[in-house]
This record gives structure tokens, C-alpha cells and sequence, in this order.
């Protein structure tokens, strides 16, 4: 064997915590989740192998398939709006006015304070009878909106809170897009007379194509971690129509005690999450840029 | 003119990002009845609530608590982080390339997928329901390694190789060369990994029963979902407000330093 220097030896030495960290909270809990998924256990009593019987289960599960597309409907919801509105802030805050730092310094308050805030004050924005949001609308004259109330309404309303807690980093990423788009660009289309809808959808929008790629991926990763929203404003109602895949996940787990069922819904849902933002990347790259 | 409609969305923007948070500060303090009311001012206001949330809860313990998690967390992260990004960037060693992949690979690992084996882990150990498993699984992060790593490439070599020529050992070099050199990675891993520890709620309670343990946006959220709230929406507020403040405090003062942290962190995708 040969003989270490002793810089090597320092390397070791300065990775060796993380290696035994890797070893401990990533590889033995990677390992150990494949072996979970074919055992039911309650933790208590011993495992018990039942092969494949997790994933058909999970195949035949009304709740798991719920899960999904709920969380689908939140994307549904979350990520036009998300882009949208961030764009829309980023192009005003992206021009010489007073105040910029302030402004971003407001919208981007939400994303600081704890989710668990947010959504006890949105509890209280969103109460039918006398929320804020109620109020507000039959001031108007118009109709209450059973924003936590009614199944068809709930997911959306969530998807709306959670784009108004997390705007703010989106606003930030398109200011620094918009920020590395040269100025010659501009300069070309005004001398060739393009108009300002023209410029943006032909300058502005591609080029920011890298900003939406990573806001996509980012909030289809969020919208699939939806939990604490959910557990706290509806408990995954009314009638489901707000149980998010991990909210599923922590229920079996801990409400049912079904670990190996748990871990089988974890294992699935990680999968989904890589396909699906693997596909958005594919989606988005290939868009043919004008 | 054209400026007074952007000042106009600008403002728009303010007061719907803004406000609602004043309206949570102001609701903590109102009687119960004026509450649901959209202005901020009220005649009668009250401290009711947080005595309410103060007698139901071991809210000062929670804070402790957090704060505990929270700094140890951000400590090792930094430590640790540091170190192994040191080590990728700067010295040659066999199986830098494999530990560096390793690395990505983690980060690429959406935490669903560990996340109940993790508790299990837990239970194996007889951590649950102590500090150690609140911190231990945090303490070092992927994220973390790459940033200093990225960082401490930029660091010129001549400044290294002086002081290994002065016979400095590499994990003094680390320390009192690379270290005051790094302030601005340093600064954002440290707010990065204490505001996620901070508002990290989902784990805690997975790992943790005992009241006497429990972290503020534990306790909070099941102050919240339990009825020890008694439906008082003021006692709600007043919960949220407190969970907020120290946040909030911060952000006032390192305002710059969150946004940079959290728009650097969105490069991770």
C-alpha cells in the first residue's frame, strides 16, 4: 500500500465528518427505504416480508391517486401565476424608479416569515363568514367565495396562498434574468423599429427562458412538498380535495402506523417528482427560440 | 405619466405583499369582535391574546428551543460545509471526483424518499424526543458544500501557497486565510440554513412528543390545530406574531444578505 502525503491525510481528515454523515442520514436511509418497501411494519412488532404487496396496493389506492392530482391542481394554479406575477414585478422593478429597494425588500417579506404565520394569518383571510377577503368582496356587492369551504375552490386557494408567500424569490430570479440581457439587444430592435410587444416577446421572453426553466422546476418540487399549508388550513379537505402527497405520507405514517406503506408512497412520489421535472427541462430546453 | 402607472402597480404590490402582515401585528392586539375588520386602528386594544398563548403554551421554552436548534445547526453547517469545500477545491486526494458526485447526487434526491427510513432511524437510536435528533440530520448539507466549494475555487493560490510556505497545517490556512476571505459565502450559508432550521416544522414533529422540546413553529402549529387556541383569533395572531418576530427583526437588519442567500439558493435547480 502506498504511503499517504500528508496533505492527503488532511483531505481525509476534513472529510471524514461528512462521509460518516453521508453514510448515516443519506446512503443507510436510501438503502433502508427499499428494503421498507417490501415489509409492513408498525415500528412496534417485528417486519413482515410481503413482496410487491405495497405497490399494489398503492396501485389500487383511491387516496394515492387523489393525492396526485390534487397536487397537480396546485401546480395547475401555482406556476402560471407564480410566473406570471414575478414577471410582472420583476419588469416594473427593472426600470430607473425611486424606491426600488424597498419595494423588493416588501415582496419579498413573505418568503422570510414561517410558513406556519403565513397560513394562520391566511386562515383568518380566507374565513367565510367574516374573513378579510369575504368582507372585501360583499363590500363590492359580489358573493362570498368559499375559499377553504368548498372542495372544487380549496386547492386554489391554497395554490394562491402559497404564490403569495414565495413570489418573492421569483422576483428576484427574473430581476437578475433581466438584468443579464444586454443592452445591445434592445438597441438593435429599436433602430429596426420593434415595437414594445415585439421586443418582449422576442428579446425579453427568450431570453429569460433559463429564469422560467428553474422557476418551474423550483415550484413543481414545492408544490409536490405541500404539507404544512394543508395540515394546518383544511387537514386535507373538504373531502380530500386538499390532501397533498406528503400530508398521504405523514398520515399512514403516523396516524395508521403503515411504515412500509409510507416509505412505498415516499419512493413513488420521489420518482414522480424526478420524471416530471426531467420532462419540464426536456419541455422547456426544446421550445425553439425566435 | 408612464412612471405613475408603474408606481402605481409598485405600490399595488406593496400593500398586498405588506399590509396583511401589519393586519396579523394590529389583529394580535384588537378585541375579538374587530379583528375581522380590514383597518388597522382599534380603541380598544388588548393584550389578551398573548396571555392566552403564554398561559396554554411553553412558548418562551420553544423559543429557547428553536434558537438552540437553530444556531448549533448553522454552526456545523458552516464548519463542516466549509471544511469539505475546502478540501474538494484545494487539495488532491484519491476519490475527490467520486465524493464531489456523491455530492450532486444527494442534492438531487427529492427528501420524500428519505424521509420516514430517517425517522426510523431515529426511534433505532433512541433519539426521538431529544435535541440531538432535531439537529443531527441537518447538520451538514450538499447544498452548503457546493457553495463553499464554488467559492473557495476563486481563492488565489499565491495567498494559499504563502502561508504553506510560513509551515502553516492546511486546516490553519482554512481557518485564518480562506475563512476572513469568505464573508460573503459564509454569510449566506449561515442565513440560508438558519432561516430553513428556524421555519423547518414538518420534522419536528415527526421526532418530537414532548412539549419541553418542541420547536416554535411546532408548538405554534399545534397550538393552532388542537383547540388550545379556543377559536380565540387574537390568541391565533398573537401565536403567529410572536413565531414571526425574531424574523422579522432580522430581516431589518440583514435584509440584503436574506435576498441574496434565498436568490443564490434558486440557482440549485
Amino acid at each position: 500500500m502506498r504511503k499517504l502525503r500528508s496533505s492527503e491525510k488532511t483531505a481525509y481528515g476534513l472529510i471524514l465528518p461528512y462521509v460518516l454523515f453521508f453514510l448515516a442520514f443519506a446512503a443507510y436511509p436510501l438503502v433502508f427505504s427499499l428494503v421498507l418497501m417490501f415489509h409492513r411494519w408498525n415500528i412496534v412488532t417485528p417486519m413482515e416480508w410481503i413482496g410487491l404487496k405495497n405497490f399494489s396496493r398503492l396501485a389500487g389506492d383511491p387516496l394515492f391517486f387523489k393525492s396526485l392530482g390534487n397536487t397537480l391542481v396546485f401546480l395547475g394554479f401555482h406556476i402560471p401565476l407564480q410566473v406570471t406575477v414575478a414577471l410582472a414585478f420583476a419588469l416594473l422593478l427593472n426600470s430607473r424608479i425611486r424606491g426600488r429597494g424597498f419595494f423588493r425588500a416588501v415582496y419579498f417579506f413573505p418568503v422570510v416569515v414561517s410558513g406556519v404565520a403565513v397560513t394562520i394569518l391566511w386562515q383568518q383571510l380566507y374565513a367565510f363568514d367574516n374573513g378579510v377577503l369575504n368582507s372585501i368582496l360583499t363590500s363590492f356587492g359580489m358573493p362570498r367565495v368559499p375559499w377553504l369551504v368548498d372542495s372544487s375552490v380549496a386547492m386554489a386557494s391554497i395554490a394562491l396562498m402559497a404564490t403569495w408567500k414565495n413570489v418573492g424569490i421569483y422576483i428576484v430570479l427574473f430581476l437578475a434574468g433581466l438584468q443579464n440581457i444586454s443592452r445591445e439587444l434592445y438597441e438593435a430592435a429599436e433602430l429596426d423599429g420593434a415595437s414594445p410587444w415585439q421586443v418582449f416577446f422576442s428579446i425579453t421572453l427568450p431570453m429569460l427562458n433559463p429564469t422560467i426553466i428553474v422557476i418551474v422546476v423550483l415550484s413543481t418540487i414545492g408544490g409536490f412538498s405541500l404539507f404544512i399549508e394543508p395540515y394546518v388550513l383544511t387537514g386535507g379537505g373538504p373531502m380530500q380535495s386538499t390532501l397533498s402527497g406528503m400530508l398521504y405520507i405523514y398520515n399512514q405514517a403516523f396516524y395508521f402506523n403503515h411504515m412500509g406503506y409510507a416509505a412505498t408512497l415516499g419512493f413513488v412520489y420521489a420518482m414522480i417528482i424526478l420524471a416530471v421535472v426531467l420532462l419540464q427541462r426536456k419541455l422547456i430546453e426544446s421550445e425553439p427560440v425566435q | 405619466m408612464k412612471n405613475l402607472w408603474k408606481y402605481a402597480g409598485l405600490l399595488l404590490g406593496a400593500v398586498v405583499f405588506g399590509y396583511p402582515f401589519l393586519w396579523m401585528i394590529a389583529g394580535s392586539f384588537k378585541p375579538e369582535m374587530e379583528i375581522a375588520r380590514l383597518g388597522l386602528w382599534s380603541d380598544h386594544f388588548t393584550a389578551q391574546g398573548y396571555t392566552l398563548v403564554i398561559s396554554k403554551i411553553p412558548i418562551a421554552r420553544a423559543f429557547v428551543n428553536s434558537i438552540l436548534v437553530s444556531l448549533c445547526v448553522t454552526g456545523s453547517v458552516v464548519l463542516f460545509g466549509s471544511m469539505v469545500g475546502y478540501a474538494l477545491a484545494r487539495l488532491r486526494f484519491g476519490g475527490r471526483r467520486v465524493l464531489y458526485l456523491v455530492i450532486l447526487f444527494t442534492m438531487m434526491i427529492p427528501f420524500q424518499i428519505v424521509l420516514i427510513p430517517q425517522y426510523i432511524l431515529m426511534v433505532k437510536l433512541g433519539w426521538t424526543d431529544t435535541y440531538l435528533a432535531l439537529v443531527a440530520p441537518t447538520m451538514m448539507s450538499a447544498f452548503s458544500i457546493v457553495l463553499f466549494r464554488q467559492f473557495f475555487m476563486a481563492i488565489p493560490q499565491a495567498l494559499i501557497d504563502a502561508a504553506r510556505i510560513d509551515g502553516c497545517s492546511e486546516l490553519r490556512i482554512l481557518f485564518t486565510v480562506v475563512w476572513p476571505l469568505s464573508r460573503p459565502v459564509i454569510v449566506t450559508v449561515a442565513v440560508l440554513t438558519f432561516m430553513t432550521s428556524w421555519n423547518e416544522v414538518l420534522w419536528p414533529l415527526m421526532v418530537v412528543r414532548e412539549r419541553s422540546l418542541m420547536t416554535m413553529p411546532q408548538i405554534v402549529t399545534l397550538f393552532t390545530i388542537g383547540g388550545e387556541a379556543e377559536s380565540q383569533l387574537g390568541a391565533l395572531l398573537a401565536a403567529a406574531t410572536l413565531l414571526s418576530l425574531p424574523v422579522i427583526i432580522a430581516y431589518a437588519f440583514f435584509q440584503r444578505y436574506f435576498i441574496e442567500s434565498m436568490a443564490s439558493s434558486g440557482l440549485k435547480g
